[in-house]
Order: structure tokens, then sequence, then C-alpha cells
């Protein structure tokens, strides 16, 4: 599915509690000077070996996009003291690109189209399931949040193919016509939205069920005491409380939707396709390349960055939140 | 909403995100306001909800651009939907409110997954446009065809490495970084992946193995390192089945910062204590790991372990881009979307792909159950 994934599986109360006491620790060590901190030195050598050796891949993308083409190819990046040589004309070329469909300035405006909408939408319609979940009593109403939260493992494979026809061909049953097809031809981002919007549905319904469902009875009766219907109940309290949870839903669902290959494959035809899609492209088309692959890398890779390294607390906060609820 | 959509398609993307966002929370909000209008007592609210549950249903067959009939079928169902709401036991209203707050995500959910799922279950015993009933024709050529059965073993190898490697991988980072200086900085290095689509990273890995003819000087950095101390370059991509292991590599380079993280906290979770008294009994450190930590985190290394592999399981942006799933590397995800023009096939693969994720589905549910029955 994507590179970030909260947990999203069902935990025990202790490991809850664990995981709960555990990240709390971590910020505290963030603020606190580590003086009082049990500090080894093999420990710190062997983190910062395999830190090094994480990070090298991506650094050498870094430093080759900057390199002019012809000591790109006749010299290794980690040779860049004895040839050195800087520019910025990569980028230029893979911006304006003609190797692929749409240029790959076009294509980051379309991954910015397609992921705002694609990440409030599902949002907005999963907190009305999780409050339905969480505080209107109803028969059958564990089967039917299993069933949701089954739905998440299920493979969007096999989704695909049903959900491309019914979106351009309608739906029929027994000759009636129940569903005409989106119609919209295929320069339309609704397509991709709408499948992005459903696919996402299933766990943000249970991360956010998760947290609505810890706020405490006595805020929800008071509120209908003071003669506010669910309406107001869910406008006025329940959607402020529950706002550190939607923040870090909204981040993964994102960079989730920002780093989406299949789904742009099989949804965004054309002129709307993502940036994804035609990095996906050039390493096809011009797979030796690497001016234009380390650039068009790069300029992919520099949004879903800022995000992380901007938000990162929410980030991590967001990735334990199936398990610690807020 | 076909109108709408290609209304929407006709002016320069940028604008259209305002103008889509206005229309939905303008839909969202106008739901939210009924909801909350639905119990009130008098003639005027009784006759605003007469009207949405007749109207609602009645935009919706419109919107979505069906024929007149079942546009007035919709609009009996909504007449039927007042009276039982309005006679409801729970008071009148209560049903509306209910039906307001969940049906946008069920019925979403009932369209794009459900329905989609059950009918790919149909498709794979169908030919390829979906015309004529073939029995079990689509299973016997996934089974019967070396390549297929390369993509399947393939599958079930990548869940069997990735999640035990990152998992080992992101455990022994988190033990070292726990007692390192600079700690923050050390996980957001090792984290950092994470935020990187698999297309990007796939980019990065590709030039690491790169390979250059023995004479050319290298510019991917393995080989770069194994001309250094005189050896012959190697093709890292395209020399079955080691290919496969590299491919791995890259998915094991993304999921350790995960593992990383989730069992940071865990181990900072088990308390000082323990670890005090064992210090005591005069354990040295690799004891207290195997004795204390381990065991402590032992359900957090459930949640890693099960999550992983579920990510393995789909992996497809990283086979797609590396190879195309050409020399031997092809994985079931992969499969069916390479085969999307012959529906039957895709549909047998996105099937078995189903029944291997089934347990894990299975498993989490009863977890599920059990901790519902808990409250």
């Amino acid at each position: 599915m994507s590179a970030v994934a909260p947990i999203d599986l069902p935990i025990d109360k202790s490991t809850e509690r664990q995981l709960k006491r555990g990240e709390k620790a971590a910020e505290r060590t963030g603020l606190r000077k580590s003086k009082d901190k049990l500090t080894s030195r093999p420990a710190t050598i062997a983190a910062i070996l395999i830190a090094v050796l994480w990070t090298t891949p991506t650094l050498g993308l870094l430093i080759t996009s900057f390199r002019p083409p012809q000591e790109i190819n006749t010299s290794g990046w980690w040779s860049i003291f004895q040839n050195p040589g800087f520019t910025l004309s990569n980028y230029e070329a893979v911006l304006n690109g003609e190797a692929t469909t749409v240029t790959l300035s076009q294509a980051f405006i379309n991954s910015i189209v397609i992921t705002i909408p694609a990440s409030i939408f599902p949002l907005v319609i999963a907190a009305l399931a999780a409050y339905a979940f969480a505080w209107i009593p109803f028969k059958g109403r564990n089967i039917l949040f299993i069933g949701v939260f089954a739905l998440q493992v299920v493979p969007i494979q096999m989704a695909l193919v049903p959900l491309l026809s019914l979106f351009s061909r309608g739906l029929n049953i027994g000759g009636v016509e129940v569903f005409n097809g989106l119609g919209a031809g295929g320069n339309s981002y609704g397509q991709i939205w709408i499948a992005h919007t459903i696919f996402a549905l299933p766990l943000a319904i249970f991360l956010l069920h998760n947290f609505i469902s810890e706020i405490p009875h006595e805020l929800i009766e008071a509120a209908r005491v003071d003669g506010a219907g669910h309406g107001q109940t869910f406008f006025r309290i329940v959607l402020p409380l529950a706002m550190p949870a939607i923040a870090s839903f909204a981040i993964f669902q994102f960079l989730w939707v920002w780093n989406d290959l299949l789904v742009a494959l099989v949804f965004a035809d054309g002129a709307v396709g993502p940036i994804t899609k035609v990095l996906r492209e050039i390493t096809g088309n011009r797979g030796q390349d690497w001016y234009l692959l380390t650039s068009g890398a790069f300029v992919a890779m520099i949004v879903p960055l800022i995000v992380f390294f901007a938000l990162q607390r929410f980030f991590v906060r967001g990735l334990l939140a199936g398990s610690t609820k807020g | 909403m076909s109108g709408f959509l290609k209304w929407l398609a006709g002016l320069p993307p940028l604008a259209q995100i305002p103008l889509v966002l206005l229309a939905f929370i303008a839909v969202a909000g106008l739901l939210i306001f009924f909801i909350e209008i639905a119990p009130r007592s008098g003639r005027r609210y009784t006759v605003i909800r007469v009207l949405v549950c007749v109207l609602a249903p009645l935009g919706i067959f419109f919107a979505v651009g069906s024929i007149w009939w079942a546009a007035i079928a919709a609009a009996v169902l909504g007449a039927l939907f007042f009276v039982l709401d309005y006679r409801s036991k729970q008071g009148a209203g209560y049903l509306f409110q209910l039906v307001g707050f969940l049906s946008p995500a069920v019925l979403l959910l009932l369209i794009g997954l459900v329905y989609p799922t059950i009918a790919t279950f149909f498709k794979a015993f169908m030919n390829g446009r979906g015309t004529r009933f073939v029995g079990f024709d689509n299973f016997a050529y996934v089974f019967g065809q070396e390549a297929n059965r390369v993509a399947i073993l393939n599958t079930v190898l990548w869940v069997l490495v990735v999640p035990a490697l990152s998992t080992i991988a992101g455990l022994a980072y988190a033990v070292f970084v726990d007692k390192a200086r600079g700690e923050k900085v050390l996980k957001a290095l090792v984290f950092m992946p994470m935020a990187i689509s698999f297309v990007g990273a796939s980019i990065i890995w590709k030039f690491v193995y790169d390979a250059n003819a023995a004479d050319q000087p290298q510019i991917g950095l393995l080989n770069g390192i194994i001309q250094f101390f005189g050896g012959t370059p190697v093709d890292f991509i395209n020399i079955a089945p080691w290919n496969n292991l590299f491919l791995m590599v890259i998915l094991i380079w993304v999921q350790t910062g995960f593992a990383m993280v989730v069992l940071s906290a865990a181990i900072k979770g088990v308390p000082a204590e323990q670890m005090e008294a064992a210090q005591l009994d005069g354990t040295n450190a690799w004891q207290r790991f195997t004795n204390v930590t381990v065991p402590g985190i032992r359900s957090s290394l459930i949640v890693v372990l099960t999550t992983i592999s579920i990510a393995s399981l789909k992996v497809f942006d990283i086979v797609q881009t590396m190879t195309g799933g050409a020399n031997g590397t092809n994985v079931l995800a992969n499969a069916v979307y390479a085969q999307k023009l012959e529906e039957g096939r895709a549909s047998a693969f996105a099937v078995i792909l189903f029944i291997l994720v089934l347990p894990i589905i299975i498993y989490n549910v009863r977890q599920i159950r059990l901790q519902k029955e808990i409250r």
C-alpha cells in the first residue's frame, strides 16, 4: 500500500499503556539536557554507523542531481571533490521535460490538486461515521464496525478492476441502470479523488473511532442536557477535541496520496497524472538518463520531506495513534 | 455530479481545489444541519424532515444519472424511511440522525470496496471480458505458467524475509539509539525514508545498484566499492534469483524506521525497576536484553511484524519501478496490474493475494472482538 502507515491493529490495554509511556519518555528526552541519561560510547558509535548507512543512498541522489550530466556518467558521486561541478540545468531539463506525456512541473501541480481534496474528503466522512460508531447506540453496531475494520486489510488490488469499470461504464443490474458512470472525461480529477477517499475510509474510521470513543462520557452528556442534538455535539464538542487525531491522520493521508503510484496508474489518465506516475514513466523510457532521474526524484521527494521534518512530532504520534489513542 | 465534474475539469487545476472543497463542505454542513434539527418537534421541522427524506434519495439518483422510475422508487423508499423514523422507538429523528452520520461512509465503502471485492471473486471465474463463465481456467493459467508460479513464490519470500529483517534492524537500532547521544537526530535520519515514496526510494536504490561494463568507471555506489577492491561489477537487478533480495532491501530500508519508532517507544515503556532488578542480579547487557527487554515488548513486536507483513504482501510500486516484474522478480500485486486488460486473469491473481491476506484479517478480527467483549 504505502510507505507510511500508522499502526492499524487492535492492541491490548497493557501494550497500549507501555507505548504511551515510552512515547512520553521519548518526548521528554528531547526537552531535557541529556546529562542524566545513561549514554554509552559503543552504542552511540553503532547508532551513528547505521544512521550513515541509511542516509548515504539519499545523499548520493541529492549530490548527483546537482552535477553536470557528463560528470554523472563518467565518475561516481563520491568523487565530487576530485571532479567538481555544479549545475541547476538538470532540474530545468526535468521540470520542462519533453520525455513524458505531461511535464514534471505540470505533474507537480496535478499532485497538489489531487492530494489536498483527497486528504480532506475522507477525514470529514470518516469523522461522521466514527462519531456514530462511538456515540449513537444501534443494533449491529459492533458487527458493522468490525466489518469496516476488516475492509482495511483487503488489498486494493481486489477493487481496482471493477471500480474502474464502474467509473467509466456505470452499473447495470438486470438491465436496470443503477449508475451511469462519472462520464467526466479524461481530464477530470473526479475519479482519483473518489478512489483515494474510498480507500482511505476504513483506516480513517478505525483510528478516529479509537480517539473519539475515549472522549469522557460526561462531556457528551453535559452537551445533551444543555439541549444540543447530535449535530451540535459533533460539531462543537467532538470535532474540536478530536483535532489532534484528525491532524495526525491528515498528515498520513497527505503523504499516502502524494506518494501513491498504484491508484494513480489506474485512475489518473493522461493530463492529470501525478508526479509519481511521471517519474515511473521516466524510469521506463529514460532509465539511464541519471541527470533526469535524480533531479526528478528529488522534486517528488521535497514536499513529503518538508512535511515530515516540519511535523515530525505529529508524525510519530500519528504512527502510534492506532495504539495510544492520543 | 458528472455535470459538475465536467464543468470543474474545464477550469485551471489550482482553481479546482477551493471550488471542490467549498462544494464538499457545503454538502457536509447541510447534512450536519439537518441531523441537528431532526429530533426537534413542531410542524415546521416535520415538514423539513419529510422533504429531506424524499428529496435526498431523489437527489442521489439524479447525481448518479439514473433513469426516471428508479428515482420514483427512491422517493417511495424515502417516504417509507420517514414513516419508520417517525414511529421509531428511540424517538422521532433517531434513524434520520444515524443514517445521516453513517450513510456517506457506508455508501462509499459499499460502492468502492465491498461491491468491487465481490465482483472480483466472480470475475476470477469469467473470461477476459467478463462475458462467459470459464470455471477454473484462469486459476489453471495462473498455476500452469512457470512465470506466475515464480510470482507467487516471490510474494511468499517477501513476506518471510522483509518483516523479519526490518524488525531485527529496527530493534537493534532502537536499542542502540536508546543509549546514544543525539537520539532525536539519529532517529530522524533512519525514519526519513518513510516519508519518501516507493517510486523515489526505488530510484535512489536503482542508482546504488547501477552497473557499467567492467572497463568503464562505475557510478553505482555498490559497484564503485566492488571496483575499488578490484572485483568485477555485478548487475544487481538482473541476476535472478538474487535480484529479489536486492529489491527487498528497498522495503527493508523503508520499514526499519517504522519498526524502530514503535519498538523504541515500547522499550522506553518497559518499567525501569525490572531493568534495575536484573542488573542487581548481576546479568550482563545481552542477558538483560533477551530476558527482560524482549519479553517486555513481545506484543509490540507482533504488531510490527504483522503491519510489515501486510505491507510486504501488497508490495507493488518497488517492483513496478525497478523491473516491471521482469527477470523473475514479479509479485502478485504487480501481476494484477500487469494483467489488468485480461480481467479474468487479473482477478484470479487478486483472489490469490486475498487468500494470502485472509489469515491476517481473521487474526485481527478475533483480537478486536475480544477487546469489544472486555469493554
